[in-house]
């Protein structure tokens, strides 16, 4: 086999100079821009993380104090949360991916999605500039009455960038429904998707459905808090608990909007390196769908002891055990998949293990949660703490550098150092453990969340989940080495590096600025690895 | 050109979805807070001017009238007539605004407006803020999707006026048809929930 060559034009040298990437209109470069200000954002959420464990080192309060504490978990919340995780897979990977997986020249309004990223970016400024102005406290649940009245903290112009940024989440979510109604090329039904795809439109729906609720939401808090007006406040006669129906309705789903993106991302990979078709491809595909409705009924599991009605309560616990069905669905797919697969252990599949392993604890630790009784004695310590980190950091983040990986070769036309991949995966995994599984038992032990001391017999195992933290960190930052080093010194990838199926693996690497040279026209059926063989180039 | 006519319906029709549950939340406040204090609800609304917000109403069921019948100019290729129409609903949507505005001066005048300067005597005084708070932001969220459509509505008349539509390139007027319509129904939901709450029992 011969190296294959760098092709000479591609989305990248078409056009030069900022100009061309700043006013782009190709969903490619777009991507790019994301991926950019998006890794810039978890940088800024990583430290403020760095800091909150290292303060948790030792008992007393001795590095942060008290009120600069709650800043730091309030916007390693914000910051992750809304600028880092929930565009993450979508606005890089689905940008990047969805109009080639699909053989379209681009998204169906390229416009729209380069503005998407510029309310992106003003959003993000908007939070910014509260972080440097002196931050937020109130956790990134704002709740009420607290935010509108207590705090003294800049909840107003953190809130006016969560609302906007919103809006470049509910553009994306459009974009992608469009494009995937409208854009599939000739024989592509649905269902030859991609699973990617499937579990990209589910996402959408949610970000179409569940963003402008939380976005009215923030409105009414700002005007609560600016006017002095008492929508949520009880001392006015208002209701903080609807402030919590209204968060959750949203933020529940939001979740998914996190999940559902690394769950098509791991429904590829798996395939691919087992080298079989995926087993229960419409299973697959509708248990995306299932989350996103199911999603939307379950918000009030977060508010089972603020006073919710016990039958309601009854309820939510039963809808949010019913919604680990879909999840399970896929999951038991996965490693049907995998059953007499030939795996290939490249440096993505370890990434996708390591999202398997977490993602499998974190959500049965959900079931915890969901349990009404448990729920009492757990509900805001280091148990949902852990718990949730294991889905969204263990599960999403996973998937994402999982993801990162599988198609960096197809994004820069280049490959990276597989042994240092395969390290970081593992630094990951192991640093992420050490950090997060010492919290499930501090939380079962009692450890509330959100306080800058503890009971010195806490300490150990705070040490233990601070070290992790440190591991995890080095896990997050060889990558960034890595691959940047991988731009200039890396192998030429060529076309197919993994000997993938899907329109995405048959042009070039990188992708010409209209992806294909002609519209493709589908015949296959999807994953068809036994027909296809191992055909890696 | 057919593809991309189908894209901008669908993509319309999702972000009118989105608008639904943007408005929604505040439906939902609404829903509770009327449950909750009927008693201040009614009153509360008794002090919206039923008068204004009636000739409101029909001002803007006209402009989607109007809207509609220059949607159907569009699709004959009617360019000046298309026009004419638009800056019709144009106008009516001016009268609503400007009508709107008298009504939120008076209740500046009142000290109607929540926050700091409100003033209002008898016991549920708390309450009715809230149902004034909800007011104004319903109905101000509705007037600012009356501005935007404004902007819609003067760029599409002057595509008109440069003769831009035919029978196969009229989707920029459907569209602006789309939202315009959206924005009447939202205030043929806002206008009973708010100025006609519990009426019947304060009557003469
Ligand atoms: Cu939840």
């Amino acid at each position: 086999m011969t190296t294959p060559a760098y092709p000479e034009l591609n989305y990248l040298n078409a056009t030069h100079g900022i100009r061309s990437w700043l006013l782009t209109k190709d969903h490619k470069r777009i991507a790019l821009l994301y991926l950019i200000s998006v890794t810039v954002f978890f940088g800024l959420g990583g430290m403020f993380a760095g800091l909150i464990r290292l303060e948790l080192t030792t008992p007393a309060g001795d590095l942060l104090a008290a009120d600069t504490y709650n800043k730091m978990f309030t916007m390693h919340g914000i910051v992750m949360i809304f600028f880092f995780l929930i565009p993450s897979i979508p606005a890089i990977l689905g940008n990047f991916l969805i109009p080639i997986m699909i053989g379209a020249k681009d998204l169906a309004f390229p416009r729209i999605n380069l503005l998407s990223w510029y309310i992106y970016i003003i959003g993000g400024s908007f939070t910014l500039y509260a972080i440097v102005v002196g931050g937020v406290d109130t956790g990134w649940t704002f709740y009420t009455p607290y935010s509108t009245s207590a705090s003294n903290t800049n909840v107003l112009p953190t809130g006016i960038g969560i609302f906007i940024t919103g809006f470049s989440s509910i553009l994306t979510g459009l974009n992608f429904i469009v494009t995937i109604h409208r854009m599939r090329a000739p024989g592509l039904t649905w269902f030859r998707l991609p699973l990617f795809v499937w579990a990209h439109y589910a996402t959408s729906l949610i970000q179409i459905l569940g963003t402008p609720v939380v976005a009215i939401t923030v409105l009414m808090l700002a005007a609560e808090r600016a006017f002095g007006i008492g929508i949520f406040n009880p001392a006015l006669g208002g209701d903080p608990v609807l402030f919590q129906h209204l968060f959750w309705f949203y933020s529940h789903p939001a979740v998914y909007i996190m999940i559902l993106p690394a769950m098509g991302v791991i429904s590829e990979l798996v395939a691919c390196f087992s080298r079989k078709p995926i087993f229960g491809y419409s299973f697959v595909a509708f248990s995306s769908l299932a989350i996103a409705v199911f999603g939307f009924l379950v918000w009030a599991h977060h508010m089972f002891v603020a006073g919710i009605s016990p039958y309601a309560a009854m309820v939510f616990s039963f809808l949010s055990f019913a919604v680990a069905i879909p999840s399970a669905v896929k999951t038991f797919n996965w490693a049907a998949t995998m059953y007499k697969g030939a795996i290939w252990l490249a440096s993505p599949m370890i990434f996708v293990f390591g999202f398997l392993g977490l993602f499998t604890i974190g959500g049965l630790t959900g079931l915890f949660l969901a349990s009404l009784g448990t729920d009492i004695h757990i509900h805001d310590t280091y148990f949902v703490v852990a718990h949730f980190h294991y889905i969204m950091v263990g599960g999403a983040i996973m998937g994402y550098l999982a993801g990162i990986h599988f198609y960096w070769p197809k994004i820069t036309g280049r490959m990276y150092p597989e042994a240092w991949a395969k390290f970081s995966a593992l630094a990951v995994f192991v640093g992420f453990n050490l950090t997060f599984f010492p919290q499930f038992i501090l939380g079962y032990m009692g450890m509330p969340r959100r306080y800058h001391t503890y009971p010195p017999e806490f300490q150990v195992l705070n040490v233990l989940s601070s070290a992790g933290a440190t591991i995890l960190a080095v896990g997050y930052s060889i990558p960034l080495i890595y691959l940047l080093w991988s731009l200039k010194y890396g192998k030429v990838a060529g076309n197919n590096p993994w000997g993938a199926t899907g329109l995405e693996w048959k042009t070039q690497s990188p992708p010409l600025t209209e992806n294909f040279t002609e519209t493709p026209i589908v015949t296959e059926e999807p994953y068809d690895y036994a027909r296809q063989g191992a055909h890696v180039g | 050109m057919v593809q991309q006519k189908e894209s901008v319906t669908l993509g319309m029709w999702v972000f009118l979805a989105q608008e639904v549950m943007f408005f929604g939340g505040l439906f939902m406040a609404y829903l509770l807070y009327r449950v909750w204090y009927p008693a201040a609800w009614a009153e509360g609304s008794q002090e919206l001017d039923v008068m204004l917000g009636g000739i409101n109403t029909v001002v803007l069921i006209g402009s989607s009238l109007t809207m509609a019948f220059a949607v159907r100019c569009a699709q004959l290729g009617q360019n000046k007539a298309t026009r004419n129409w638009l800056l019709l609903t144009l106008v009516l949507g001016l009268v609503f605004v400007v009508i709107k505005g008298f009504e939120y001066y008076h209740k500046f005048e009142m000290h109607h407006i929540p926050g700091a300067d409100f003033v209002f005597h008898g016991p549920n005084a708390d309450q009715i803020q809230i149902f004034l708070s909800l007011y104004f932001m319903m109905t101000g969220l509705h007037a600012l999707h009356m501005l935007i459509g404004f902007g819609i509505l003067a760029w599409i008349a002057g595509m008109a006026h440069k003769g831009r539509f035919s029978p196969e390139y009229y989707s920029h007027v459907e569209m602006a048809g789309l939202y315009w319509h959206f924005v009447d129904i939202v205030w043929i939901f806002l206008f009973p929930l708010l100025y006609l709450v519990d009426r019947v029992h304060h009557v003469g």
